[in-house]
């Protein structure tokens, strides 16, 4: 019944949808007021519909409805219930389901939190994402439907991936999806403002807010992912260059140039093409990776079970979307006015420098990612493209970006002088360059990489505390925007610090160990002291008892396990991991060697700015938040909103 | 005014890529093998008696197929390469690749010989039961030949000519089909050549 | 108040004695590989190189057994003394470019390889000449001349 009821509720979602999508736009074309109007309700009648199917999934799930198809597919009565729900969207219907739930979300927040903008614009931005919502919606109930039944009921379901039971995977894919699907709000605003002619700084001024969230839980999806991965797999990598990893990373990168282009149009009026580019191209990429992830023309750890049907499916979906979205572009970019006049050395020039860097790195990603699929489909081959590739061409384009950032934030809006640039930051510039060039004594090997990786997070780190300083002496209010963009900016000093610490200085040890005997990185020593069957509630496992010294004195035990689920013949190693501030001790046990006395395989590192990782992705999340919250955007009354 | 159409053009490519991608099979690589002598090996044989090489081919058009007890979708090709052998004097070399397996060995590391022997009765008695389509079985137990063959999953099928030149790799089962297509024609051809 | 404290002092060495040494006669453990050169060169090698059968993993982390006997095969050419080109050349003569996760730069994978930094020199000069057509375009206003730069500031503060 309760399946069925789901299907149901589908099925009327993709008909308001579809109304949501038509009615409101016709509206603003045939200057029907009435029509205009039905955006907010129908955004929330979808809303509400979905989150009906997307509750009787759930209780599906929870009640281990083993005559549901997908449930059967991806879980288990053993399976512990915050799994079973977090189920729901460990296989592909399901988790399109939860992208057509978070859309719904996104529209009826934009629904409700637009009083101030003229009904024209609300309509015609909930009418793009009710056309967004009907082609997802349409998509599931033909090629993915979550609700199909098995007859007769499997007695017991295959029970969800081992490797994705796991507290990461409750919160990776619902975060990572807000960002994806957030990236549509500003692609219906971009839309809205092309159809209506009307791409001015206001525009501008609302979809920012909008942007910038969907940016921050992208952003933090997304270290979610590359933390779970360090934690999971056993092996303690954390960015891999898959495809589906490069499908995120993509939307981040013109996501990122997007809100410092929306904030010059802002300001200035300028860049107004290029802006309404950037917004149609993240929310593309998103559409993007979607079908990358789903078609099964990549592979991919990540990927879903594919379909060739539904690979086209999103492919026609895709190319429609993005196609008439480039077309009206096209059509009506020319006509959008110029904007203040800036110099060649200007606040807006370096902004528009480091969005235009993004971009090119954006390339680099996407044209690594899909080269295999070139080569082949000319039929010349079958090639790789991996992480060698991928770091060779994107750290060199990370450079100039990250350098820029600075200059960026003190140089004067409209025109800017060099001297003054200089003047300004040349004692920051000195004090990196000089702890960049001795820090790496202290820390280990000395190279040119962790030279350049120091300098320029010290360079951001310091130049954005020096910016704090200084304001924060003068007089006046300062916004929460400002704190956010510094946050933000301190944020990424600290994962690139991170980054090359990590890479530099990591220690691996893969050993042989019995009882008794230790493994030494100094200035840390492991002991293997005991080793014990487990039993958890859906697998067996054989956990080790490590005690941990510094310098000889005893820090600590540490517990890694190697565990065999019931539903899979792959054993999965639960890695022990001990963070500190300054670094990760990592100890993963491998397989047992026999022999006696009992031997064992064990890999243990020193991972040193690790947790450095996490927190500079947090604090870029702070940041995104605190900008997103600004006074500014929450007044309720709007001076410049004129009849559209 | 031109400019603006870039982004719609360069997008338009992209779809087409990915509207052929959708064809293809990402996990299916072509082999680099195909014109190239097939690589030398002397393995002991399933009964026993000599070692054999593909040199004892040489003049004649031959296959080879690569098979294990363990492998399940072996048992959906067998039966057509036992029909196949029935009606055509095309010889088949079976290569048993890593027929002992690391469970096998969960007990205790076995010596070379007893592994052979334990692959060797295993064998017989697989083929037995399903029928032996091979004029010759040899025993890659490490599995060093299947990876110079360029092996990375069972089954897999090789035609080698008279010149002892691979000229066709199939990676998976042999259907029906794919023998009146495309194995036969090509077998038949190299045979006059 | 002495005497207390160096048998204190005496207690503490101890203690700090034993742990070292109990910790210290711990025999360390021996290198999973027999040969950890030799090992090390390979998970070099490996980390570029592709498992055939894996979803994207590389040669040097998979746990497939195809990749435990590639593995086992460059370690013995490794061995053998063979170079890091050496190794790979055998890989991909037997299971083409696929296995390389580092693309060879041949023509094939030129638009791959100076693709990035081509479209980057084309977008600084693009960008370089946009902002100077924009320039005269809409010329800026005069920038202020020091006078008035001191004066404005001077405003400002107040």
């Amino acid at each position: 019944m309760i399946p069925e009821l789901g299907h149901f509720a589908l099925i009327l979602a993709a008909v308001v949808a579809l109304i949501q999508g038509v009615l409101p736009l016709a509206g603003t074309v045939r200057e029907n007021l009435a029509w205009q109007a039905l955006a907010r309700p129908s955004a929330a009648l979808q809303f509400g519909l979905v989150a009906v199917a997307f509750a009787c999934l759930t209780s599906s799930f929870l009640a281990n409805d083993f005559s549901v198809s997908y449930v059967a597919q991806h879980s288990n009565t053993l399976l512990p219930k915050p799994y079973q729900v977090a189920a729901v969207w460990g296989g592909h219907e399901g988790s399109l389901l939860l992208w057509v739930l978070l859309l719904a979300l996104w529209s009826v927040s934009v629904a409700l939190f637009s009083r101030s903008l003229p009904l024209a614009m609300v309509a015609r931005v909930l009418s793009v994402l009710g056309l967004i919502s009907t082609g997802f919606l349409a998509f599931i109930l033909t090629t993915s439907n979550p609700f199909e039944r098995l007859l007769p009921a499997a007695p017991e379901g295959r029970d969800l991936n081992p490797l994705l039971q796991d507290p990461g995977l409750v919160i990776h894919p619902p975060m990572l999806y807000m960002g994806y699907v957030g990236m549509s709000v500003a692609f219906a605003f971009a839309i809205s403002a092309l159809l209506s002619g009307r791409l001015d700084a206001a525009w501008a001024r609302w979809s920012r807010p909008w942007t910038v969230i969907a940016w921050t839980f992208l952003t933090f999806g997304i270290g979610l992912g590359s933390w779970w991965a360090y934690y999971e797999l056993g092996w303690g990598g954390w960015w891999f260059w898959d495809p589906v990893e490069n499908a995120s990373l993509m939307p981040w990168l013109v996501g990122t140039a997007l809100i410092h282009s929306l904030m010059v149009t802002e300001k200035r009026g300028s860049f107004k093409a290029w802006t309404v580019l950037l917004a149609i191209a993240a929310f593309s990429l998103s559409l993007l990776g979607t079908f990358l992830v789903r078609s099964g023309v990549l592979t991919s750890v990540h990927a879903f079970a594919s379909d060739p049907s539904r690979g086209i499916f999103i492919l026609i979906f895709l190319a429609l979307v993005v196609g008439s979205s480039l077309t009206l572009f096209a059509w009506r970019a020319p006509q959008v006015t110029l904007g203040g006049s800036m110099g060649l050395l200007s606040r807006e020039s370096l902004l528009l420098s480091n969005s235009v860097i993004l971009v090119v790195a954006t390339a680099a990603v996407l044209l690594g990612t899909i080269y295999p699929l070139i080569i082949d489909a000319l039929n010349l081959g079958k090639l790789s493209v991996g992480p060698p590739y991928f770091n060779l061409v994107f750290a060199p384009l990370m450079v100039p970006l990250l350098f820029i950032m600075i200059p960026g934030t003190v140089a004067h809006w409209r025109e800017a002088r060099l001297s003054d640039i200089v003047r300004e930051l040349r004692v920051v510039g000195l004090l990196a360059l000089a702890l960049a060039l001795l820090l790496p004594f202290a820390m280990g090997a000395w190279s040119l990489g962790v030279v350049l990786g120091l300098f320029l997070g010290l360079w951001i780190a310091l130049g954005t505390l020096q910016q704090v300083l200084f304001r924060v002496r003068k007089p006046g209010r300062i916004g929460a925007s400002f704190w956010g963009m510094h946050l933000a900016h301190f944020g990424m000093a600290v994962l690139v610090i991170g980054i090359t610490g990590v890479k530099s200085y990591e220690v691996e040890r893969d050993v042989r160990m019995g009882l008794g005997e230790q493994v030494t990185i100094a200035p840390y020593s492991f002991k293997l002291v005991g080793l014990q069957e487990v039993k958890g509630p859906n697998y067996n496992a054989v956990r080790g008892e490590f005690d941990v010294f510094k310098d000889g004195q005893f820090l600590e035990k540490m517990y890694p396990e190697k565990r065999r689920y019931f539903s899979s013949a792959m054993p999965m190693t639960e890695a022990a991991i001990d963070s500190g501030f300054m670094r990760d001790l990592y100890v993963s046990l491998g397989e047992s060697l026999g022999g006696t006395p009992a031997q064992w395989s064990v890999r243990v590192y020193y991972k040193p700015f690790v947790p450095w990782l996490w927190a500079g992705v947090l604090l870029m999340v702070a940041g995104g938040l605190l900008a997103a919250l600004d006074r500014r955007y929450r007044r309720a009354v709007n001076k410049a909103a004129q009849p559209a | 005014m031109k400019k603006f159409l870039i982004p719609l053009a360069l997008f338009l490519g992209l779809v087409v890529f990915l509207a052929v991608g959708l064809k293809r099979d990402p996990r299916e690589i072509p082999s680099p093998l195909i014109d190239k002598p097939a690589p030398a090996f002397s393995l002991p044989t399933l009964d026993g008696n000599k070692a054999f090489g593909p040199e004892d081919l040489k003049g004649k058009v031959w296959m080879l197929n690569v098979w294990a007890t363990w492998c399940v979708a072996c048992r959906e090709e067998h039966p057509v390469l036992v029909a196949f052998a029935q009606k055509n004097a095309v010889p088949i070399v079976g290569l048993s690749y890593k027929e002992i397996q690391p469970q096998d060995e969960q007990g205790g590391k076995l010596a070379d010989d007893a592994k052979l022997k334990l692959a060797r009765e295993r064998s017989v008695v697989w083929l037995q039961r399903h029928g032996n389509p091979y004029s010759t079985t040899v025993m890659d137990l490490d599995g060093r030949v299947g990876i110079n063959y360029g092996v990375y999953g069972v089954p897999e099928t090789y035609v080698i000519d008279r010149q002892g030149i691979i000229r066709y790799k199939r990676v998976g089962v042999v259907t029906p089909q794919l023998l009146a297509d495309k194995i036969l024609p090509l077998i038949r051809s190299l045979e006059t050549s | 108040m002495k005497r207390v404290l160096s048998s204190w002092w005496a207690v503490a060495c101890f203690a700090c004695a034993s742990l070292l040494s109990v910790q210290a006669l711990a025999k360390e453990a021996v290198p999973l590989a027999q040969e950890p050169e030799v090992e090390a060169r390979l998970v070099k090698i490996a980390e570029e190189l592709r498992c055939m059968v894996c979803q994207n993993e590389s040669l040097a982390s998979s746990h497939a057994e195809l990749a435990e006997d590639l593995r086992r095969e460059v370690r013995s050419l490794i061995k053998e003394g063979k170079n890091d080109d050496q190794v790979k050349e055998f890989l991909v003569a037997r299971y083409g470019d696929y296995v390389l996760y580092r693309p060879e730069v041949k023509p094939l994978t030129w638009v791959l390889w100076f693709g990035p930094f081509l479209l980057f020199l084309i977008a600084v000069m693009g960008l370089l000449r946009y902002l100077r057509q924009r320039r005269q375009a809409m010329p800026a206003p005069a920038a202020l001349s020091e006078a008035e730069r001191a004066r404005a500031e001077q405003l400002l503060k107040d």
